[in-house]
């Protein structure tokens, strides 16, 4: 499952293929929708939770406040269930998904004008870390190079060569992390991917109310 | 009792991650991890910290709460959480974990009211709560004094804060006086060593045409802040034992007159006090005093079940089992804003199929 973008993302996958997989795109309604999409799902499949031996979690980057519902359920359903619980950049399973060839760019709405990005190689190699940034300031690093993401399609100035998915699908995240599973690879950490610092406002020093 | 509900509570509205067991009215584990000190340096709660605090701390809560029950979570008869009010992104990851948890296991989900669970928590400390029941709650976050017949379906708001709450109060004031954060221990401290009469501080909304349970301490506030900046501006030593003492008698004088008022008026013999500031020293002696004077018997949970916590939703969530109200669904939402009058969010009637699906545990 994946709520680090506008989608609500759930799939199921028996290690070959993807089984049933449901994806609703509404940026307000993550904590509401993935529940019932995961029963769906689930029920679609004629499967239950129990059956299941592992959870893959879309680790961000991305808005915090949907980011971590999927975060905290993955890593509830392990606990209840003892299954292991892995984590997989968000941006990886975009990339995944895109399938371009040769070397190109994943970026993701970041609000605020900025975005979520990373280069890749090709859909199973990322060459740079996840960042967040001005599309202006990050013009250079992307010239001439193909873009796909919501966050690329939002600013043309930047990324000219922009298209779809615009968001990731559980389906994409879940076959990419069977793949590397299956292949020994060691998945993340199931722990968000921030990559700002808490918007903390320190308090004014106290404020004196006697007129002068 | 082997038959009463065993529920699991959690609360995140706020920035303690809570969760709390219990059989009935009986506690049996109450795990509370808080992010109160990366807060500190701000001076208030930060929503984004206290909400990336909540995450981390949740599973590891989760743990240690059914490890200090001594019960597994197979045994489980339902979990509960606090659906609201608080902060939305605090709120969202109890509610996800919450339904996860629900639906993983295959116990129904109960989300419920926050200020009805500080209510109920009392339960867990003098048994069943009495039927009516006066509550004032007050804590840095809400002041108010609600009036129940049945805490798991009827919570009427007979008044509350018309600006600051009075935990909030203590807060600045502390501020003001450079004692740091949170504000009300410290005050209590000070407050201990000075005199209560020593100035006197305005009672807000006690005059005979104010609002009879309605609270305001914004002016009490400003009129506390304006005497140390007098002090101050005169090259005075500041007598902080004098100010703590006499600003928290300010508050704590019209807390407990209206409390009592309110019971008098309404014909209700019990009073409980909940909420943060319920931990207040002077505010449980004042109201003890009181109370016995008019002849009421007043319940105060003992202080770490004040605070945020979450047995207090475990003991609400064990109510809804006994009294067989209807689960929520699985596409509960936080709400920031849930009024009083909704002590939970039962699920539609659609929805009870899911429910129908769970009743067949996992473990089973
Ligand atoms: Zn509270």
């Amino acid at each position: 499952m994946d709520t680090a973008t506008p989608a609500v993302t759930v799939a199921l996958h028996d290690g070959s293929s993807v089984v049933a997989e449901s994806s609703q795109v509404d940026a307000r309604r993550h904590g509401e929708l993935l529940l019932p999409a995961v029963d769906r799902v689930l029920a679609e499949a004629g499967v239950r939770l129990d059956a299941v031996t592992g959870i893959v979690v879309g680790v961000g980057p991305g808005p915090y406040t949907g980011l971590r519902v999927g975060l905290m359920t993955a890593d509830t359903f392990g606990l209840a269930l003892d299954v292991p619980v892995h984590g997989v950049c968000t941006l990886d399973g975009l990339a995944f998904e895109a399938q371009v060839d040769g070397p190109f760019v994943v970026a993701t709405d970041a609000r605020r004008k900025e975005v979520y990005w990373a280069r890749y190689e090709n859909p199973r190699t990322r060459t740079t870390d996840a960042a967040v940034d001005r599309p202006a300031d990050i013009a250079e690093q992307v010239a001439g190079l193909p873009a796909v993401g919501a966050g690329a399609l939002l600013y043309p100035d930047t990324f000219p060569d922009a298209h779809g998915p615009e968001h990731v699908s559980a389906a994409a995240l879940a076959a990419l992390a069977a793949e590397r599973l299956a292949a020994g690879e060691e998945l993340l950490e199931p722990r968000p991917l921030y990559l700002r610092r808490p918007d903390a406002q320190v308090p004014k020093n106290y404020k004196v109310v006697t007129p002068k | 009792m082997a038959d009463e509900p065993l529920v699991l509570g959690i609360e995140t509205s706020c920035d303690e991650t809570g969760v709390g067991i219990v059989r009935g009215t009986t506690l049996l584990a109450d795990a509370v991890a808080s992010s109160v000190d990366e807060h500190a340096r701000f001076g208030g709660v930060v929503p984004e910290v206290a909400s990336r605090a909540h995450l981390e701390a949740m599973v590891p809560t989760i743990q240690r709460a059914l490890k200090d029950a001594g019960v597994t979570a197979k045994d489980l008869d339902g979990i509960s959480v606090t659906a609201g009010p608080g902060l939305a992104g605090a709120l969202l990851v109890g509610v996800s974990a919450a339904k996860a948890y629900a639906y993983a296991l295959g116990k129904p989900l109960y989300g419920v009211n926050h200020l009805a669970s500080h209510i109920c928590v009392d339960q867990l400390e003098h048994g069943p709560l009495p039927e009516p029941t006066m509550a004032l709650l007050v804590s840095g976050g809400h002041s108010s004094l609600l009036l129940s017949s049945d805490i798991t379906a009827d919570v009427r708001p007979l008044g509350a804060t018309i600006d600051d709450a009075a935990g909030e109060a203590f807060d600045k004031i502390a501020r003001v006086l450079n004692l740091g954060f949170p504000g009300g221990p410290v005050i209590d401290r000070y407050a201990k060593e000075g005199d209560p009469d020593a100035i006197t501080f305005p009672r807000g909304l006690t005059g005979p045409r104010d609002p009879a349970y309605d609270f305001s301490f914004s002016g009490l506030k400003t009129s506390v802040a304006r005497w140390i900046e007098a002090k101050r501006a005169a090259g005075e030593d500041v007598p902080v034992r004098d100010v703590s003492a006499s600003f928290q008698e300010a508050v704590v004088d019209v807390l407990t007159r209206k409390a009592v008022r309110a019971c008098k008026d309404e014909g209700v013999d019990h009073l409980m006090i909940g909420g943060g500031v319920a931990a207040n020293s002077r505010l449980r002696a004042l109201a003890q005093e009181r109370c016995e004077r008019a002849g009421i018997r007043l319940r105060v949970p003992r202080p770490k079940l004040c605070t945020d916590n979450g047995a207090m939703v475990a003991a609400l969530g064990a109510e809804m089992v006994a009294r067989n109200r209807r689960p929520s669904s699985w596409d509960l939402s936080a709400d920031s804003s849930l009024p009083v009058t909704e002590t939970h969010v039962p699920g539609h009637h659609h929805h009870d199929h899911v429910h129908e699906v769970s009743k067949d545990n996992l473990y089973s």
